[in-house]
């Protein structure tokens, strides 16, 4: 038996870690996600959880320079993956306290599977996915 | 992408702020600016105009609950003029919907304050 692989597009964008940049990331993955066959809403709860990643980078990365984004294009998912460049760790002890964690809790609602840490030592990782629905 | 904020009187005490845009970490403080010293000058009941808002995000959220915790202090309160579904949507998920009065036009939003 032949086992396809799947075709899997990866779109990688790197931008400053600062505020104006954060609307570049935003439509960028508008226009990734709009290949995928998700709905505007959908679309929009994508848009809406990149930002907030990066917003958390800006927030609680104070030395990171630059935002990493990572996009995989799968049939039936998106997978996203978002990661500064900071070695100092977050600038907040209790990690997910203040609007921070607001933003954190909006992307756990808007996508279907979120994974968020903060070392000690180094900046933001968050890996998200979101499923074209009536596949999962 | 911007934000255009503006402030008028309306009917009564209250002072209407009309934002048109997008509301982001990038935009918020221009936003926090106008109604922090919309505050500062003693005006404590706030109707906030979101029907030009496209976006808002926690950052966004975070200076609507702001201008909410400092009015209460002086017994106002900030009553949000909103109607685009993705942007209640966001004060759904959060559950501001019970912290906010949130109506679909100006009357209705001064209505309440009275």
């Amino acid at each position: 038996m032949t086992v396809q692989q799947e075709s899997v597009n990866v779109v990688e964008l790197r931008i400053p870690c600062k505020p104006e940049f954060v609307s570049v990331a935003r439509l960028a993955v508008a226009g990734i996600a709009n290949r995928l066959h998700f709905t505007v809403e959908e679309i929009e709860d994508v848009k809406l959880a990149v930002a907030e990643a990066c917003t958390n980078c800006i927030q609680r990365s104070p030395d990171a320079k630059e935002i990493a984004l990572t996009c995989e294009m799968l049939p039936e998912e998106l997978r996203i993956v978002v990661r500064d460049n900071s070695s100092l760790g977050s600038n907040d002890e209790a990690g997910e306290s203040g609007s921070g964690s607001l933003g954190v809790f909006l992307i756990r609602s808007l996508m279907d599977d979120v994974e968020y840490r903060r070392g000690e030592h180094d900046g933001m990782f968050l890996r998200m996915v979101k499923r074209v629905a009536g596949t999962s | 992408m911007d934000i255009k904020v503006s402030v008028r009187p309306s009917d009564g005490e209250a002072r209407v702020v009309d934002l048109v845009g997008e509301i982001d970490v990038y935009t918020s403080p221009a936003v926090k600016e106008a109604i922090t010293e919309l505050i500062d000058d003693g005006h404590y009941n706030l109707i906030i105009n979101l029907e030009g808002v496209r976006y808002i995000d926690s950052t966004g959220l975070g200076v609507l609950i702001g201008a909410l915790k400092r009015v209460r202090e002086h017994a106002g309160s900030v009553n949000l003029i909103c109607t685009n579904p993705q942007v209640k949507k966001i004060f759904d998920i959060t559950g501001l919907v019970k912290i906010f009065g949130i109506y679909e036009n100006e009357q209705s939003a001064i209505k309440a304050l009275a």
